[in-house]
């Protein structure tokens, strides 16, 4: 049962870009996408440097060309999964949908963890104030599961639909679960990935826990202080071998490998030895049938707070010895962006393979790793990079590890 | 490595039904409260399973289900790794009864300690620390219970190799209202009277009967 | 207000605060809080820097801050009394 999973499509929406084209752009040219906020209404706009999507919902909701009350992270999670089946170039005929002359079955996997609730934190003082106040459509989309629907509503996605949500490690999940379930032939085509938009919910409960950082965030360099949030989407088309053919593109990449984990350590903080994220790596790499020395590049979960770069540099360490793959943390452009990270960083990881370069980690000064060469600090030309590794680790210890390849 | 084992043969080896101020357990009526007020009701079942586990009492009401439930089901695996232990759980509401909890709390200065459960997976996480599960864990939010789906999900992990034994369910709360259904699966059958085939049919009876539909 | 009012007050609000199963008279105010004693970990850490603001007004900026004030219910009662804003 080993059916190849082939990468048709990528679709990108973040602090650094409103697609694919203009993400890339900025990674490259070491521009990242944090600062105030400006768009959410906060009292910590000016305290807690964030990583918005330089769009209002007025604006996101015209390229939409929705119209009435949406929830940004339905938006943002629509936006980037039209913008990964468009790329894929499959085509809808009436509900049916078609990759050449090939029929698919087509499903959606999303990710998220704040849902609609941007909309219902909006709702909830005018209704503590006055039960009748408040508009009841600013909750109807709070449930996880409501944004998921809408997007499949809008994208034209019937035949499966589905929503994980398991923190930071999210949209990883979706994708190991959508790689899953083509390698099954139980669907031919699989969108998956994640959404979320920014919040006062998780500001301030990323606040109480007290690992945000008040200036831009240094994951992996030794005086970090801890993480900037930040939001948007990623998704990626996953699909079988007879659609790969189908489609009459060169597909050259492929999901490889992946493994998903549980640290059993805390609810909110890895262990030190990074028990989880080791057992996350190694299983990837063990389904990939790779050895260390075969990875090329590793895109860190690499947050910025001291415990995740701790356990996940100590995880690595105990891996690689001292034979370190190239790594860098992206989100030091984009932030934090939660069950959106896993889809962000595969298509980051993706496109790195795709053009065979590698793309920095920003704003290191003593970097956590000391061996000279390891950390990507500047965009950098890769000839020859095969494999690369992609960490996403979440609260409640669930850790998720994919490996992308070229074949 | 064992040889390889025969497609079909997966056990429910125990299963929980906590619900209506109720707990079954394989079946049988374990514990009830009626009349009792949601929150006083765990506290009691807490009690009856003589947990003893003191952080319980700092978890959220999901957790507090969903360890409670687990208490139920779970035997110790002695020749099972932790990397073999996985768990699969779903539910409707996610984290909103915790989320709400939360909002309200924004007000002034919200807790930290209720911040950390606005995620449904901790409850996932809080049972994997109290029985060392470190392996494949997944968390679904339907809007209901799909004994299809998770049955042909759970399947999936023991057609791979990696997991030998499964907790799988469904761990819902939300104000007054709660429902946990609770499996344990693996290719052993412990015991010829309670365990029975790992099937959609044998699920549905739980999920939908709390004693399990009449057989 | 004094001192052991102070450190009956705090004995009190700790068991609120963290939903601890213990009562006033079992905690010794020169116990650790944390590892052994009362076995808080880093949450309850976080819950009693919320404690500080919410029943004291005072802010402790640095979590590293936190291992020696809330060492154990004296060591608290010590920075309350030498931190707390005026007017008391």
């Amino acid at each position: 049962m080993s059916a190849a999973v082939y990468i048709a499509g990528l679709g990108a929406i973040s602090a650094i870009g409103n697609n694919v084209q203009e993400n890339i752009s900025a990674l490259k040219e070491s521009r990242a996408g944090l600062g105030p906020i400006r768009y959410l209404q906060t009292r910590y706009a000016d305290i807690f440097p964030a990583g918005e999507v330089k769009a209002s919902n007025e604006e996101l909701a015209a390229i939409c060309g929705w119209t009435g009350t949406n929830s940004r992270t339905a938006m943002l999670g629509y936006l980037a999964a039209k913008e990964a089946l468009q790329d894929a170039g499959l085509v809808q005929h009436g509900t049916t949908w078609m990759a050449g002359e090939e029929n698919c079955k087509v499903g959606l996997i999303s990710a998220t963890s704040v849902g609609g609730m941007d909309l219902t934190e909006d709702f909830f003082p005018d209704f503590l104030a006055n039960p009748h106040a408040g508009k009841l459509r600013m909750v109807s989309q709070h449930e996880c599961g409501a944004i998921t629907e809408k997007m499949a509503l809008a994208l034209g996605i019937s035949e499966f639909i589905t929503t994980i949500s398991t923190a930071c490690s999210s949209s990883a999940n979706a994708i190991m679960m959508g790689a899953r379930m083509i390698r099954n032939g139980m669907l031919d085509v699989v969108v998956a990935g994640g959404t979320d938009a920014l919040s006062r919910f998780t500001l301030n409960g990323f606040n109480t826990l007290m690992i945000l950082d008040s200036q831009l965030c240094q994951p992996f360099d030794k005086g970090r202080r801890g993480l900037n949030l930040g939001e948007g989407a990623g998704f990626v088309v996953l699909v079988s071998s007879r659609v790969a053919a189908a489609l009459g593109k060169e597909l050259k990449i492929v999901v490889s490998g992946y493994c998903n984990a549980n640290d059993a350590h805390h609810q909110t903080a890895s262990s030190p030895e990074g028990i989880g994220s080791f057992t996350a790596m190694k299983g990837a790499m063990k389904m990939a049938a790779l050895q260390p020395s075969d990875i090329d590049y590793i895109n860190l979960h690499g947050t910025g707070t001291q415990n995740n770069d701790s356990s996940e540099s100590t995880a690595i360490q105990r891996i690689f010895g001292d034979a370190y793959p190239k790594m860098s943390s992206t989100k030091s452009f984009t932030g934090h962006t939660l069950a959106a990270c896993g889809g962000i960083e595969a298509v980051y990881s993706a496109v790195s393979l795709q053009e065979q370069c590698l793309f920095p980690g920003l704003r290191i000064e003593v970097p956590v790793i000391e061996k000279p060469g390891v950390m990507v600090q500047t965009f950098e030309k890769a000839e020859g990079i095969r494999h690369v590794l992609s960490n996403s680790f979440g609260f409640g210890g669930n850790c998720s590890s994919l490996i992308f390849s070229l074949v | 490595m064992r040889a390889a084992l025969v497609k079909n043969e997966l056990y429910i080896n125990a299963v929980c039904r906590v619900t209506g101020n109720r707990a079954w357990k394989n079946g049988q009526l374990f514990y009830e409260q009626p009349g009792a007020a949601a929150d006083e009701f765990l506290v009691g079942l807490y009690r009856a399973l003589n947990l003893n586990y003191p952080k319980w009492y700092k978890m959220d009401r999901l957790s507090r289900l969903g360890v409670a439930a687990a208490e139920m089901v779970w035997e110790n695996y002695p020749d099972c790794r932790p990397f073999e232990k996985a768990i699969v759980l779903a539910n409707s509401h996610s984290s909103l009864d915790t989320d709400t909890r939360f909002v309200s709390q924004m007000q002034e200065i919200p807790s930290p300690a209720v911040f950390v459960y606005t995620l449904p997976n901790i409850v996932s996480g809080e049972i994997s620390i109290r029985h060392g599960l470190k392996g494949e864990q997944a968390f679904f939010v339907t809007e209901q219970p799909d004994p299809e789906f998770l049955h042909s999900y759970t399947r999936s992990l023991f057609a791979a190799g990696k997991t030998r034994v499964c907790l799988m369910g469904w761990i819902d709360i939300f104000g007054e209202q709660f429902n946990a259904t609770l499996y344990r699966i693996s290719a052993e059958s412990n015991d010829s009277v309670l365990s029975m085939e790992f099937t959609i049919e044998n699920l549905y009876q739980y999920f939908y009967h709390e004693q399990g539909a009449v057989s | 207000m004094n001192r052991e009012q102070l450190v009956e007050e705090l004995k009190e609000q700790i068991i609120e605060q963290l939903n601890l199963q213990v009562k006033p008279e079992d905690i010794v105010a020169g116990d650790p809080l944390f590892n052994e004693g009362l076995g808080l970990d880093s949450i309850d850490a976080l819950e009693l820097i919320v404690l500080m603001q919410q029943k004291y007004q005072i802010k402790l900026a640095n979590a590293e801050d936190g291992p020696k004030v809330f060492q154990s219910i004296d060591t608290m009662a010590d920075f309350i009394l030498a931190n707390q804003p005026a007017a008391n």
